[in-house]
């Protein structure tokens, strides 16, 4: 175990080398979280984090492996439970930056519960959803995330069940930071991470991640080249949502209050949807747009500030000890009613 | 009743002293028989004698007037000696509505005293309860029982008729009337009262004087009534001098926290969800807040326990608390607190079950379920409170050993205890025990397993201390450098050692206090809840002469060093429990005595009175 650990004054210069640990990495070779795994090393050093106030916490599947790999304190805890794990880690520690690693199963079945509360009550966490649509560790039945009729070992004739969206999820949680990035786009991936980090509050971050082993190239749309021209829409504030090759560009706009796609020329300038990521009702939309009929958005749906759990939590302790004094257990026993034999 | 020999002479109707006496408040749940108990029992630890109490009220939250199942009650037993229990059967039964004398009548003593609210006996009430005669007017109900027909409602409304209320306000000051009347038949003093009324009643002075109005009708209505021939005084007890309050066993599991909070001066987090009967411990935390205690109410039982987990990791103390089928579902969490090797409190305040069973009732039958009931071997340290007031220091106590050897530890207390109160002795605080933590923060040979040799602890670590960032979790590791470890011999290790690390929670019991000869006959053994009607049937027992003496496990894991010693000192062992004999196959399998069980599942306390005759058939046996 390296001892070059930071003082209180000053974060030292780190590099990538600083957040790998000694332990074997252990996905399959061709994983996403190889990709992964290395830019979130690689976005450590710009944090201007102290590495021993990092702790990074997960629950169970492949991408929860993850906190093993990493140079910081980490917590590999129960199925889903990490973002209960992390809400009392933070209010135990609010001095703590807190980075949770979940995937699709993970986080939005068994532990949807925990994510859902974790998004409303603000909890200042990083999230990373590792999204494969697929359960990977178990070898390979369904997700929630996987596509109806998706044909895996759980369901030979065809899953019969819905996938859930994972940003339309955080935000009708109320999350107040909502994006999307891809394993196949490092320096997205890091731009994203970094922003996520940065955020204060509950910050959701889905990373389109591929399992070449049991769900291999279950997002090809936004990987293979020519498709990923064709549809990815790169999310900036204060840009219109314009996207698709150079010789063919198209533009979302509303038609009324419905998305619609057109070719860019044919649009006003006025008329176009400029992105706001302050605004949670374009957000809802966007998180629903998908292939083929639309492109796919990337990049920070919704960053608004909202009031964080464990701040009013613990302003409300200091105004307890600052209006009444610390508490004092000899004084409480002998408070109210008592009587002398 | 247990009646002195003379009478007081010179008051106006003569006055008897009594060692002892039951009495039960029965009604309706809309007719306030808690806070009418509540009341008569802080007018007699004012009087200073011991009490014992069983507040008893229905699951719905309003149930239906009238009936059967919405009788709600609270019996209390007060004394000039110790009181362990609320007692068996009553001396005084006063019964608001029809509904509650069907339900209680049963368990008045032949010749008790019977104060009947005959307003409510009417027609409508009658057929509620099932009476196809209004059985007041059954001569023999008068015969059987000292039967007191008081038209309650009647004489509130007569005390208030100058005053701007609505019938409806004025109906419910009628308990105040039943609290003025066993008051005045009991000679207890009213000052707790009209204290509380005032109090309660602070912003609106005209229910404050009501109230006060009722309460003294119903005095005077004892005093100059007809009815009541004689009235009775019970001397204050002999209990060790000291300031005195009344406590809970909620509030007291509350209070060990704030106590440990602040001897340890670690912030602790409580994970709660709201569950009958526990629910009460989280509200109780939240008003704490100057002591650093942080509650979350969480989204479920698991989120409960692993906030409480993810604190410890964090260099705080987690605690969690429910009631048995929330316990059920943090088996897993509780799990990695044992993988994890970190400090855990959890507090299960048991209910009558399984599944939804009876919330508001009391049962002693998570024993198991605390030993075992996690998958694979998961050895946690479980410890009971005896009484309300010794789950302050039994939840002082669960924090202590938590972080000393860093390991989760389950405290059993029950419905009884949570609700019912007893005169507590406030103890000095500054001769608790110290916990001392202390964060590991040497750099030099630190490994993440690398254990204390007397404790087996392992490090704690505070995330944020530069240079031993480490990953735990609950994949099996190997000893000492905590690196994951699918080693078939390092797993049989690490089994043995995580139990060998409660086992030696030993250290830290005192020698088992034994109520009795150091021999005999027959030894009770119990835990929990049940201390109260044990000792009470022990030392009956031991008075009539009968060679048996009474040990109550605090620790019932590990079990303390000396009680297989004790258990062979005996010709038989008694084991009552509430539940279908749970502790007595522990004892039958850890030290191959032929223990018995006396086992009663009622969702009741168990009586002394059937302990005692357990004692007694097994005597008689051979
Ligand atoms: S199963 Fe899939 S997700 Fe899991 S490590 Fe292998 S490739 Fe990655």
């Amino acid at each position: 175990m390296s001892t070059t650990g930071a003082g209180p004054a000053a974060t030292p210069k780190y590099t990538k080398k600083d957040f790998e640990s000694d332990q074997d990495v252990r996905w399959c070779p061709g994983c996403g979280d190889y990709a992964i795994l290395s830019a979130i090393q690689k976005s450590m050093p710009d944090l201007g984090v102290p590495r021993e106030d990092i702790v990074f916490i997960s629950g169970i599947g492949c991408s929860s492996r993850f906190p093993y790999y990493m140079n910081t304190y980490g917590f590999h805890t129960i199925h889903g439970r990490a973002p209960a794990i992390a809400t009392g880690l933070r209010l135990a520690r609010p001095d703590l930056t807190v980075f949770l690693v979940t995937g699709d199963g993970d986080g939005l079945s068994i532990g949807g519960n925990h994510m859902l509360h974790v998004l409303r009550r603000n909890v200042d966490v990083t999230i990373l959803l590792f999204n494969n649509r697929i359960y990977g560790l178990t070898k390979g039945q369904y997700s929630p995330t996987s596509e109806l009729g998706k044909v895996t070992k759980s369901t030979p004739m065809g899953a019969a069940d819905r996938p859930v969206n994972p940003l339309a999820f955080a935000l009708g949680s109320g999350a107040a930071f909502v994006a999307r990035t891809v394993d196949r786009n490092i320096p997205h991936m890091e731009a994203m991470l970094k922003r996520a980090a940065m955020h204060r509050g509950a910050s959701f971050l889905e990373i389109l991640q591929n399992c070449p082993v049991y769900n291999d190239l279950a997002w090809n749309v936004i990987y293979e080249k020519e498709s990923k021209l064709q549809y990815e829409l790169r999310l900036e504030h204060g840009k219109p949502l314009i996207f698709g090759p150079p010789d063919d560009r198209r533009a979302v706009i509303m038609d009324g209050v419905v998305p619609k796609v057109v070719k860019a020329r044919d649009v006003q300038e006025s008329a176009l949807w400029v992105h706001d990521e302050t605004n949670a009702n374009a957000a809802k939309l966007l998180a629903d747009l998908f292939a083929p009929d639309f492109p796919v958005p990337v990049g920070v749906l919704y960053a608004v500030d909202a009031p964080i759990y464990e701040d009013l939590l613990l302003e409300q302790e200091q105004r307890a000890i600052s209006e009444r004094g610390p508490g004092d257990i000899g004084k409480l026993l002998t408070s109210g009613d008592t009587w002398r034999i | 009743m247990a009646e002195g020999a003379t009478a007081v002479a010179g008051a106006v109707k003569p006055r008897r002293e009594l060692d002892r006496a039951v009495v039960r408040f029965a009604g309706d749940s809309g007719d306030g028989m808690q806070l009418t108990g509540e009341q008569f029992t802080a007018e007699s630890a004012w009087a200073g004698n011991d009490v014992a109490t069983l507040p008893n009220f229905p699951a719905e939250i309003r149930a239906p007037a009238g009936t059967l199942f919405g009788v709600s009650s609270f019996q209390l037993q007060f004394g000039s000696q110790r009181v362990y229990t609320p007692g068996d059967r009553l001396d005084c039964l006063v019964a608001m509505n029809p509904a509650a004398l069907k339900v209680h009548l049963g368990d008045l003593k032949p010749g008790g005293l019977l104060i009947v609210n005959t307003s409510a006996f009417d027609k409508r009430n009658l057929d509620k309860a099932g009476y196809p005669s209004n059985p007041v007017d059954d001569p023999t109900l008068g015969e059987r029982y000292r039967l007191h027909n008081v038209d309650m409602t009647a004489l509130t409304h007569e005390a208030l008729k100058d005053l701007l209320l609505n019938t409806k306000e004025k109906d419910r000051c009628k308990n105040f009337f039943a609290l003025g009347v066993v008051s005045w038949i009991y000679t207890r003093p009213l000052e707790p009262t009209l204290e509380w009324i005032g109090k309660r009643f602070a912003k609106s002075p005209t229910l404050a004087d009501a109230n006060t109005r009722v309460l003294k009708a119903g005095h005077a209505f004892g005093e100059t009534a007809e009815i009541f021939g004689e009235h009775y005084t019970i001397e204050p007890a002999q209990m060790a001098p000291g300031l005195y309050r009344a406590m809970t066993g909620n509030r007291a599991l509350a209070w060990g926290l704030l106590a440990a909070a602040e001897r340890s001066k670690l912030p602790i987090v409580y994970g709660a969800y709201p569950i009958t009967p526990a629910s009460g411990i989280l509200e109780e935390l939240a008003m704490h807040k100057r002591f650093r205690i942080r509650t979350i109410q969480a989204e479920d039982e698991i989120a409960a326990v692993t906030a409480a987990i993810g604190a410890s990791f964090g260099g705080a103390i987690g605690v969690t608390g429910s009631s048995g089928p929330g316990i059920a579902l943090k088996g897993e969490a509780i799990g990695l607190a044992v993988m994890a090797e970190l400090p855990l409190v959890v507090f299960n305040i048991q209910r009558g079950g399984p599944s939804t069973g009876l919330p508001t009732k009391t049962e002693q039958a998570d024993l198991m379920q605390a030993l075992y009931g996690r998958n694979s071997e998961s050895p946690v340290v479980v410890l009971a409170p005896a009484t309300p007031g010794d789950c302050f220091f039994v939840a002082y106590e669960a924090l202590r050993v938590a972080v000393k050897y860093m390991v989760p530890v389950i405290v059993l207390s029950d419905g009884f205890l949570a609700n019912g109160s007893e005169p507590w002795l406030i103890p000095d605080v500054s001769t608790l025990p110290p916990i001392d933590v202390e964060f590991r923060t040497d750099l030099e040979g630190f490994f993440p397993y690398l254990r204390d040799p007397a404790t087996l602890a392992r490090p704690w670590v505070r995330p944020g201390t530069a240079g031993l960032e480490h990953r735990i979790g609950g994949i099996e590791k190997q000893d000492v450098t905590g690196n994951i470890s699918y080693d078939p011999d390092n797993h049989d290790h690490m089994v043995r050692t995580r139990a060998e690390k409660v086992r030696r929670v030993a250290q830290e019991i005192p020698p088992t206090t034994v109520n009795g000869p150091a021999g005999g006959e027959v030894l009770v053994v119990g835990w929990g809840g049940t201390f109260g009607s044990i000792t009470a049937a022990a030392e009956r027992a031991q008075s009539e002469g009968l060679s048996v003496a009474a040990v109550h496990l605090r620790y019932l894991n590990p079990l303390p060093p000396d009680l297989g010693h004790i258990l062979r000192q005996y010709r038989r062992v008694l084991v009552p429990e509430i539940n279908s004999g749970q502790l007595v196959r522990v004892l039958r399998a850890e030290y191959l005595v032929d223990a018995v069980g006396f086992n009663r599942v009622r969702g009741l306390p168990l009586s002394s009175d059937e302990i005692h005759h357990a004692i007694n058939q097994l005597l008689g046996s051979t």
